[in-house]
């Protein structure tokens, strides 16, 4: 049993992982498009659709890969956590499905469109088939994370005799309080992760005296972009889901912030520290007295509970592995603002393009936004163990009673492999789309 | 609403298996009959454009099912376990095979990636007809050994076979004599319905060709349709109670018929729509017919102890299903307009369309 519980979590942690890989730069990039779209309408300048063809294509690769290794995570549901399916399914089943239906039907059926229908639709329908795909993958995403939010903040139901949960009000999986944050927050993550893509193969085309005229155009848009919403994503939605954690998720609260002990006065926010789960403290700590209970609480007192003031099974089972993401993905986001600000700067003095160093450093650091991401979502997902539905499902009472550990261990094998094959394909592909570059091909 | 929800869920698998149906037909071809570089490329071409625009029909029909009968979901999935990831498997391998073909010029490229293509959606279309195979049998839900239920009664956990390789053992496996055959009528149906595809859409050398092997397979499934409905009634001997209860079901067998009888004027018929209607009809009817004989349930139990799942005992709650309603009826509509506006866009024979690069 306890086998079967660490393999379907690694299976299921393993295969969303890869898969939110691509969406969040789908979701991101297909704003950008439209972005370019619309000044192509307005400008009529070539330049632009061109790049919002080019950024569509790539568009195209991640698409491909989100779907096929989406289809897996929905039917992981019924595969691997089947008693959670059973209990929940007639509330989780209505926004997966809404999902099936109304944002993968569009982003699909448009995307093919934009792609193959430029000449025969016009430029304005040209537009709105991009926009289209735009509003899909957005909407794509308000429907995962509702589901997710009901998951961390179970509303509008009611739980029968027999364990069953049903659907007891419909309007409010879309007004749980946890959504509209988690949602913002998550956009405009994923535009952090498309503007440092975008910027990126600026950067590349800028340093390798090719494609310069896009390269710039890129690095200009990708580092506007990237600082709007890497401001966005600090403030003010990350501090708005920190405050609803707090409030909701207390005992997640504390172990991501590591905060062991109760304080009186007030809590310290921690900078460095490394969680030492023997003696319960932090070890090499650094922190700043009573931030933390301004920051939750707008009052430099207010206690903030810690650990200490929760039962062994309320907490989180890792938490380390909390703490770190936490401050990984908060870490992270202060470095992107720290960067894409002295981009900004540069760019404003018009020689952003000369400054080979920062162009070197702006390149390699697109794998950091994709960090970002994921461990934001290991934030999420940790903090709300040892629940599958906060304060009410344990994640041992979800998994399928009769699929045995061998067999998911079988499968998540194969997922390694064939996820391996699938990564490398997409690297090349990816790399060779941007090798040829936004410049129209002759046929 | 449990019966609306069951007709709309079957309305959408009818969908997936018609539309993505052609495309796993086309792979069938593209492995058996497509022999120069050209007509290998507007073949997979003919599959490669439409192929996850179809393949949406299958999310909306899992999202559909999780929403609306969630114990069935649960048990099913997790019973089936290993052959469903496989086929998550063989859906990858078909999708990157269709889509990376195209992308460099190299023939070794190029057959790793056809017969990727071909080979999985060879085995999707047996693994398909098996898993309908499976739903019409029944497994041992509850695991009941010697009377006994060893789990809730409604799961169960199948291996990939049995060492009897008999659908009448107590434990029957996934494969067995009687799920490959209906396994092998789903792969001569798609076969045709593909070869139905290419002829319409692409300017193909092998179009003539195809029209014969139509024939021939059409003889095949002519063969393998009355030798299955005589093993039917041996598997399960109520399963024509449904047609003599109500006789107006009897509509399902008959589209099947006439679209296998009409096949058989293949080389006569004029449009190519038509062709193709026939084999949608082929599975339209296959489907509804195999529904129809064992509604309301959805999955018999082959044992005493435990009931068979019903759309009444795995539905949810009467206020879920019924909200569900409004979204899915703008849903559908939606699902349509999207239909038809890309349908019409996308008109005509694929040869000169430009794909992926
Ligand atoms: C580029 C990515 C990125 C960056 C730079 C940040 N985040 Fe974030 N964060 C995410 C990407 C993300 C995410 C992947 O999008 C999550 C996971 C779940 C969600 O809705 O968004 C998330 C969740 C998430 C949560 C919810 C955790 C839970 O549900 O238990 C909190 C409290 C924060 N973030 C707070 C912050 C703060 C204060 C940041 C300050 C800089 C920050 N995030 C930067
Ligand atoms: C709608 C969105 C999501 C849903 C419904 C969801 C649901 C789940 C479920 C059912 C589990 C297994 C049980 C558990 O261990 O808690 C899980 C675990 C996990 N998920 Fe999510 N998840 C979502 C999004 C994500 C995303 C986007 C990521 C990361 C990229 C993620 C990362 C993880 C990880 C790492 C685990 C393993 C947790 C552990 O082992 O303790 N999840 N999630
Ligand atoms: C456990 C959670 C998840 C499940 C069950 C899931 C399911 C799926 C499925 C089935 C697809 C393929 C759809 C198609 O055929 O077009 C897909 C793609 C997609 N998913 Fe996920 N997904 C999950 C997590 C997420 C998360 C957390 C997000 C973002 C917030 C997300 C956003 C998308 C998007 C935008 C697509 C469209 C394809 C793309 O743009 O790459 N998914 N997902």
């Amino acid at each position: 049993m306890e086998d079967m519980l660490f393999y379907d979590r690694l299976q299921f942690a393993f295969t969303i992982t890869f898969h939110y890989i691509f969406p969040q730069l789908t979701m991101g990039l297909s704003l950008l498009v439209v972005y370019y779209k619309w000044r192509y309408l307005r400008s009529n300048i070539e330049k632009y659709n061109n790049a919002a063809k080019f950024l569509m294509k790539i568009f195209a690769i991640n698409f491909t890969m989100g779907v096929v290794t989406g289809i897996p995570m929905e039917f992981q549901f019924g595969t691997n956590w089947a008693k959670f399916s059973e209990l929940t399914g007639g509330i989780i089943g209505q926004t997966l499905a809404m999902e099936g239906m109304f944002s993968f039907f569009l982003e699909s059926s448009f995307l093919a469109l934009f792609i193959f229908g430029e000449k025969l639709m016009g430029q304005k329908l040209h537009f709105l088939t991009g926009f289209l795909v735009f509003l899909g993958s957005w909407a794509s995403g308000w429907f995962i994370l509702a589901t997710n939010a009901w998951m961390q903040h179970p509303v509008g139901h009611e739980i029968l005799e027999n364990g069953t949960y049903v659907l007891a009000n419909f309007s409010e999986l879309f007004t749980n309080p946890w959504l509209l944050p988690a949602f913002l927050h998550n956009q405009m993550a994923s535009v952090v992760t498309s503007s440092f893509v975008v910027a990126s193969i600026g950067a590349f085309y800028v340093l390798r005296n090719k494609q310069t005229e896009y390269g710039r155009l890129f690095l200009k848009t990708g580092v506007i972009f990237g600082l709007i919403s890497s401001v966005l994503v600090a403030f003010p939605t990350g501090d708005w889901n920190a405050k609803n954690v707090a409030k909701h998720q207390p005992a997640a609260f504390a172990a991501m912030e590591g905060i062991f002990e109760t304080e009186e006065a007030g809590a310290e926010i921690v900078l460095i520290g490394q969680p030492n789960m023997v003696d319960k403290k932090l070890d090499n700590k650094i922190a700043v007295p009573n931030i933390l209970s301004f920051l939750t609480y707008q009052e430099w007192d207010k206690q903030v509970p810690g650990m200490d003031q929760f039962k062994e099974e309320e907490l989180p089972d890792n938490i380390p592995a909390l703490y770190y993401s936490y401050h990984i993905m908060v870490g992270l986001g202060t470095v992107f603002i720290g960067v894409m600000a002295l981009a900004l700067f540069f760019l404003w003095r018009k020689n952003l393009h000369k400054m080979k160093p920062l162009l070197w450093f702006i390149m390699f650091l697109v794998p950091f936004p994709y960090i970002a991401n994921l461990t934001g979502w290991y934030t999420a997902e940790l903090g709300r163990q040892p629940y599958l539905v906060y304060g009410l499902l344990k994640t041992s009472e979800g998994v399928s009673p009769t699929v045995s550990s061998g067999n998911t261990l079988f499968t998540l094998l194969g997922f390694v492999a064939l996820y391996m094959l699938l990564g490398l394909l997409f690297l090349v592909l990816v790399g060779k789309t941007i090798h040829q570059g936004p410049t129209p091909q002759k046929h | 609403m449990e019966i609306v929800w069951y007709i709309i869920i079957g309305v959408v698998l009818a969908m997936f298996f018609v539309l993505d149906g052609y495309d796993f037909g086309t792979g069938i071809i593209h492995l058996f009959y497509a022999k120069k570089e050209k007509d290998k490329e507007v073949i997979a071409k003919s599959a490669g454009l439409f192929w996850d625009s179809n393949e949406v029909w299958l999310v909306a029909a899992g999202g559909m099912l999780f929403m609306a009968f969630p114990t069935f979901y649960a048990s099913v999935f997790s019973g089936f376990y290993l052959p469903l990831i496989i086929v998550l498997w063989l859906i990858i391998f078909r999708a990157i095979g269709l889509e990376f073909r195209g992308q460099f010029n190299y023939q070794m490229w190029k057959d790793i990636w056809d017969k990727s293509f071909g080979v999985s959606s060879l085995l999707l279309a047996l693994f398909f007809g098996i898993a309908l195979g499976n739903i019409v049998r029944g497994v041992n839900l509850g695991i009941v050994d010697t009377g006994v239920s060893t789990q809730e009664p409604h799961y169960f956990f199948l291996p990939l076979w049995d060492s009897s390789f008999s659908p009448l053992s107590d434990h029957p496996g996934v494969i067995d004599w009687f799920t490959l055959i209906i396994g092998f009528i789903a792969v001569v149906t798609l076969a045709i319905h593909g070869a139905n595809w290419v002829i319409l859409k692409t300017n193909s050398s092998i179009n003539k060709k195809l029209k014969g092997v139509i024939f021939k397979l059409n003889i095949v499934l002519t063969a393998l349709t009355v030798f299955s409905l005589v093993v039917w009634q041996i598997v399960n001997p109520n399963s024509l109670n449904n047609f003599i209860d109500k006789p107006f079901l009897m509509v399902f067998p008959v589209i099947y018929l006439t679209g296998l009888i009409g096949l058989f004027f293949i080389k006569k018929i004029k449009k190519d729509v038509h062709a193709f209607a026939l084999s949608t009809m082929l599975i339209l009817g296959g489907i509804t017919s195999s529904l129809a004989s064992m509604f309301p349930v959805i999955l018999p139990s082959v044992n005493d102890t435990n009931p068979s799942l019903t759309i009444y005992n795995t539905a949810a709650s009467e206020y879920g299903l019924s909200v569900a309603m409004y979204w899915g009826v703008i849903g559908i509509i939606l699902i349509i307009i999207y239909m038809i506006i890309q349908k019409r866009l996308m008109a005509g024979k694929v040869d000169k369309m430009d794909y992926g690069h």
